[in-house]
């Protein structure tokens, strides 16, 4: 009897998509026979403002999922208990992928995954809260690039998300614009957090550890977004990130040394402040240029307008790892300082002056210790350059961005 | 458990009433002027049975409806070596508006019809030749739809499939080993995975560039785009000679660059294009651009992971084994290969024409 009525309500659902009248109906998908297709279906023929349950219980899925449909939200019963593992998954590049906009995908998790886990292709308004993306064998080159993955968004909001052995980076935002990043967790990643080509970013309270590094804020050249710029990271623990860097090579994360807190890297107005750092063996804070030969006109690949301020420093910078901890501790010695500056700026500006709001700013309090490597002195005046560890010399603040508003959370 | 059963379904059977009549409606509205039914390409919702359109004559046959017009592609997307068979269908009285760069823009009503099909032997692609699916991109006056129809196994049928299917595949490969392996009807959201310009579906195929060659018409050999201007059904087309032809890939007399490029646009640039799904990785590679590190010349990888294979450019010139675009080309693992839809298998011909492509580039 139950099996005659799922077959009339299957086939009523066909005539009504045929004649237009299908009912918003909220649909919720139980685990068992026929999960993947029933999961498929269900994101498919959501309507907008829909809510897609996944009930608990675990998802073996063969093939990833995607949603392109507006005004949903996908709800799991719980990060721990809805789980939709990808272990077996034999097509697409991702576990679950949003192309559409006014998107929440809450309270489930998402595991092995062959690509990415989650991610979000040009979505406007798109909330990840409370998942879990994990790689559950560990830290393994093989596993996939990112966890939580927006790319090409706007108005990105995540929190309580938890991401473990993205080969890559546990949560990145790439090449988006209005990002709040805040309460979540990243560890046992390449990089735990990472803000790379994106504008207007607040990442803050999350706790970063046992990742290669903490949190990356990047800009790149040769792509379509670029010139990251106003980003705060605030009142995050970024502690004992000590998993070797396990990234495919090729990867700019593959730079990243293990022991690295918090990195800026060819960025514009980044603010860095009130944040606990410690056991961070390479350094706490680094700041960089882009450090690879590149063709773009339009690429700036120094940062631009840095400021390091309130910070709190344990202990750190006494195993400093791989090329990048070489070249800081030839010049620095061991342990490294808290903060390291590598000290490339362009030249016309070596010979001439930076602008106020294009040079680094440090305030930390009394006891921190720094350095600036002067590596443009090092290429120009090989025989007459000293780095400079006088943190005083780099007093001084810029205006911070406001907070970034999010219009999903205007109504809320 | 019985009554919350009929409740369950109650509150539906009157919608399940209305929407019967409103399908005998529209069913009823349209008068066979032709056999293509242009309410079945217009309506809200697709038909559940692909004969309802009356794209064919003779469907097991592949015999198009009067008005549906086969045409070919001179490089076509890998699907697993599946044998494909094209059709437009532009309505009557209506042209489709030559366009030099991108796809010709159709005007509402057309259809584009393409269906998937395995022989027993690979090497003999028009030889029991099995149906597996048929999809459909409708234009409407919102845009265009993209539909598949899973044929049945009798072969006298194709239904709509919404979440897509997994079909085993057991044939005769190019290498006459047996070939045995899992083919993917795509989901909705897949097609557009790939149909996706600006986030709204479009078709990718029919471009001028890659329909500038000669296709074999009952009545004889022509040059598809002097046929469609001489229907009628394609305006403001120039002639042949003086649009823009990509090469048949396999083609040995075609330049190698040029060989490669028209691959790589084929099968790559429907993603990796500016306004495409993968415009977020700086990797262009439509047949028009001319941007070196845009087409992956000493460009670095932003997002590959895995993908990149330990490697550090897209393209090193002169090092196919250098090179990540080879290597993801070549895989069938996912969350490497490329595409990432729409195969399971490596084209080995492909594989060895890219290589010998960026082997000759300094």
């Amino acid at each position: 009897m139950a099996r005659t009525i799922g077959r009339v309500s299957g086939s009523i659902a066909l005539l009504m998509m045929s004649t237009g009248l299908a009912l918003a109906a909220d649909q919720r998908v139980e685990p068992g026979e026929g999960a993947n297709e029933r999961l498929i279906e269900a994101l498919i023929l959501a309507e907008p403002g829909d809510t897609v349950t996944i009930a608990a219980g675990r998802y073996d899925l063969t093939d990833g999922l995607s949603l392109d449909v507006d005004d949903v939200t996908v709800r799991g019963e719980g990060a721990d208990r809805t789980v939709l593992s990808f272990k077996g998954q034999t097509g697409s590049g991702e576990g679950l992928l949003v192309t559409s906009d006014r998107v929440v995908l809450t309270d489930f998790a998402v595991e092995d995954s062959k690509g990415d886990g989650v991610k979000s292709k040009g979505s406007d308004q798109i909330t990840f809260r409370n998942l879990r993306v994990e790689w559950t064998g560990g830290p393994k080159a093989e596993n996939g690039a990112y966890g939580v993955y927006p790319v090409s968004s706007k108005n990105v909001l995540i929190e309580g998300v938890t991401v473990r052995g993205a080969s890559d980076a546990g949560i990145y935002v790439g090449q988006s614009e209005d990002i709040v990043v805040r309460n979540s967790r990243a560890e046992y990643n390449v990089a735990g957090i990472e803000i790379e080509n994106s504008f207007r970013a607040d990442v803050y309270g999350n706790v970063a550890t046992h990742n290669t590094g903490g949190i990356l804020i990047f800009d790149l050249p040769n792509l379509p977004v670029q010139g990251g710029h106003d980003i705060r990271v605030f009142d995050n623990e970024v502690v004992d990130n000590d998993t070797p860097n396990f990234a495919p090579e090729g990867n700019i994360v593959g730079i990243v040394p293990k022991g690295m807190g918090i990195m800026v890297m060819a960025n514009r107005n980044v603010h860095v402040f009130n944040n606990k750092l410690s056991g961070n063996g390479t350094t706490h804070v680094l700041i960089a240029a882009y450090p690879n030969e590149y063709e773009d006109d339009s690429y700036m690949f120094v940062p631009r307008g840095v400021y390091i301020h309130d910070n709190e420093y344990g202990d750190g910078g006494t195993a400093p790892d791989g090329e990048v901890g070489k070249i800081i501790t030839d010049v620095s010695g061991t342990p490294v300082p808290d903060i390291v500056w590598d000290g490339v700026t362009r030249i016309p500006e070596y010979f001439s002056w930076v602008s106020a709001e294009n040079r680094v700013y440090v305030d930390e309090p009394d006891g921190t210790s720094f350095v600036n490597l002067k590596m443009i002195s090092q290429m120009l005046l090989p025989w007459g350059w000293w780095p400079d560890t006088d943190i005083d010399d780099y007093a001084g603040s810029l205006p911070e961005p406001a907070p970034v508003k999010l219009p999903q959370e205007s109504g809320a | 458990m019985k009554p919350a059963g009929i409740r369950l379904c109650g509150g539906r059977v009157g919608m399940m009433l209305v929407g019967a009549l409103l399908v005998l409606a529209f069913a009823w509205q349209t008068t066979p002027a032709h056999a293509v039914s242009d309410s079945s390409i217009l309506a809200a919702k697709p038909p559940k049975l692909l004969s309802e359109f009356g794209f064919f004559s003779d469907a097991a046959a592949q015999t198009p409806a009067d008005g549906v017009v086969p045409f070919a592609l001179s490089t076509p997307l890998f699907s697993d070596f599946a044998v494909k068979y094209r059709f437009v269908y532009v309505p009557d009285g209506k042209a489709a508006r030559y366009v030099a760069d991108e796809a010709l823009e159709f005007p509402v009503g057309t259809a584009l019809i393409k269906t998937f099909a395995f022989p027993a032997d690979l090497r003999k692609p028009d030889e029991d030749v099995t149906l597996i699916e048929t999809r459909v991109l409708l234009y409407r006056e919102d845009g265009w739809q993209a539909w598949a129809y899973r044929w049945n196994d009798e072969q006298t049928e194709a239904t709509l499939n919404i979440a897509g299917d997994k079909v085993p595949v057991a044939a005769v490969g190019l290498d006459g080993a047996p070939l045995s392996f899992t083919y993917s009807v795509p989901n909705k959201n897949q097609c557009k995975g790939c149909h996706a310009l600006s986030g709204a579906i479009t078709p990718l195929g029919p471009k001028a560039r890659n329909l500038n060659t000669a296709f074999d018409y009952a009545g004889g050999a022509e040059n598809q785009i002097a046929h469609w201007a001489e229907l009628g059904m394609l305006d403001g087309a120039p002639s042949p000679e003086d649009v823009d032809a990509v090469p048949h890939w396999l083609d040995e007399n075609a330049p190698i660059d040029a060989r490669a490029r028209a691959w790589l646009d084929v099968n790559c640039a429907h993603c990796h294009r500016r306004e495409g799904p993968a415009s977020n990785s700086g990797l262009f590679l439509t047949w028009g651009e001319k941007d070196a590190v845009a087409l992956g010349i000493g460009k670095r990888p932003v997002a590959a992971g895995r993908g990149s294979g330990g490697l550090e450019f897209d393209i090193h010139p002169g090092d196919p084994d250098g090179s990540i675009l080879l290597y993801r080309a070549a895989s069938t693992e996912p969350g490497i290969m490329m595409p990432e839809l729409g195969r399971s298998l490596t084209d080995a011909r492909a594989v060895d024409l890219l290589r010998r492509w960026i082997a000759a580039m300094r």
